[in-house]
């Protein structure tokens, strides 16, 4: 799988979860490598290039979460 | 700049023979608004006997999970200045070692982008900023980065490891922590920037058991120098220790925990295979002591400050490892670890908080470690012991 799929992914997961649950970098390598039985490290790798980018940023609120930036 | 707030408590930490960081916080609020905010504050909360800060939140630099703590004031009405007042960690060399040069560059950058205060070193290790905007954030980071330095380690990750000054300075490491220091923080680079951990986790690493970083009390994976051969003991030296007043009964052979030395008043004895290596005798009697044979490091886990549970100090995992570069062994170890973390650790669990939860036992069947007697922590305090089906077909 291309990595701009699993980042695309990745960022639908955050968004839908944006206001529901708050997910950990962890929480997003179990789910997606499960779903689409690829390894962490792929999807780390994807997660790294949207937090890169700024499309994805780490919070920090008792704990890192990951999360869509504020506009 | 005129003085902006009166400080009468604040004054009276400015009394004494001793240093004040009262004094210093003047000193930087005479040439920063930040500074001067953040006296006028701090002088509101001795006399409100409350804090008003709080932390956290979206704040960083772009590419980076951790290296910048949130800090905003609660009352940034009456302090605009530190309405954002946030923490910069810069990712600490091995052993704090610094030039002047570095210093003033440093001093520099941070009176044009914040405050102009700074403690050095907190005690997470890292060469700490204190007090800045958001705005400045990314100027700041340039500036480091362009120099060759880096932020440290915050939030839920690797925190920037740290050691003691070990054989840069010190006779008495038993291993190259700052060999160790370094390599951990090449190798985990990716865990350090993007936190990806239940909670933090600290490395610390100390060359021998005297451990002037304090490993064994705040550390997730405290890495210990010691030694595998017996104490070397030079009896002249022994009678100069004698001979310039120190009391050997008492100061030494008294206090060895595990008393396995004796004193006639002429020769010391020391019996090695009861010796627990905790360095008290060889850091007293410099010149009459001195451990011998292969060198290595007792790796533990689990200290921490209190939170979930109270506090606690390090564990014995590994007795004894041979810590040489590449450090292969170590660093497959502490991925082991954070699998073990990964994959049963709750949400701000630290991961000595996980085994007290789960077990020893379950967590050195996860990571490949044979038990051994070293690891008993506190014999006999749980009369229960559960046997496993393999256990029952031995």
């Amino acid at each position: 799988m291309e990595k701009a799929e699993v980042a695309q992914k990745i960022y639908e997961l955050v968004e839908k979860s944006t206001g529901k649950k708050k997910l950990k970098s962890s929480d997003i390598q179990k789910t997606i490598s499960a779903d689409l039985s690829i390894t962490r490290d792929d999807v780390k790798a994807a997660l790294r290039d949207l937090v890169d980018e700024g499309k994805l940023i780490y919070t920090y609120f008792g704990g890192s979460f990951i999360e869509i930036p504020p506009k | 700049m005129p003085k902006k707030y009166e400080t009468p408590l604040l004054d009276e930490l400015e009394k004494g023979p001793f240093p004040s960081f009262v004094t210093e916080i003047k000193k930087a609020a005479a040439r920063s608004d930040m500074a001067a905010d953040e006296l006028g504050q701090l002088e509101k909360s001795y006399r409100d006997k409350r804090g008003y800060w709080k932390h956290g939140g979206i704040v960083g630099v772009r590419g980076y999970g951790g290296g910048v703590i949130g800090r905003y004031s609660s009352l940034a009405d009456q302090f605009p200045n530190v309405a954002n007042f946030h923490t910069v960690r810069i990712n600490c060399t091995s052993g704090f070692f610094y030039t002047s040069k570095f210093l003033k560059e440093a001093c520099d950058i941070w009176d044009k982008y914040g405050s102009g205060l700074t403690n050095l070193h907190g005690s997470t290790g890292d060469f700490v900023l204190l007090g800045t905007n958001t705005e400045n954030l990314e100027p700041i980071f340039a500036e480091f980065s362009s120099r060759g330095w880096d932020l440290g380690g915050s939030g839920s990750a690797l925190r920037t490891p740290s050691c003691c000054v070990g054989p840069a300075r010190c006779e008495w490491s038993n291993i190259d922590t700052l060999g160790i220091t370094y390599a951990c923080t090449q190798e985990f680079q990716d865990e350090m920037h993007r936190p990806a951990f239940p909670y933090k986790f600290k490395i610390k690493t100390a060359g021998c058991a005297v451990d002037c970083i304090a490993s064994i009390a705040r550390a997730d994976l405290s890495i210990i120098g010691t030694w595998k051969g017996k104490i070397a003991t030079d009896q002249a030296e022994v009678a100069n220790y004698a001979k310039k007043g120190m009391k050997i009964q008492e100061e030494i052979v008294n206090r060895c925990p595990s008393k396995c030395m004796s004193y006639d008043g002429k020769e010391l004895k020391i019996d090695d295979d009861n010796c627990v290596r905790c360095m008290h005798c060889i850091a007293k009697m410099t010149k009459a002591l001195k451990p011998t044979g292969e060198k290595g490091a007792t790796i533990l886990m689990g200290s921490k400050a209190p939170f979930v549970i109270g506090a606690t100090l390090s564990w014995v995992i590994v007795p004894f490892m041979k810590l040489e570069e590449p450090y292969d062994e170590l660093k497959d170890l502490i991925r082991k670890m954070w699998e073990f973390w990964d994959e049963y650790g709750k949400n701000r669990e630290r991961i000595g908080e996980l085994v007290i939860r789960k077990g020893m036992r379950e967590f050195l069947e996860f990571v490949g470690i044979d038990p051994v007697p070293q690891q008993v922590k506190e014999p006999r305090r749980d009369p229960f012991f559960f046997w496993t089906e393999a256990d029952l077909q031995k």
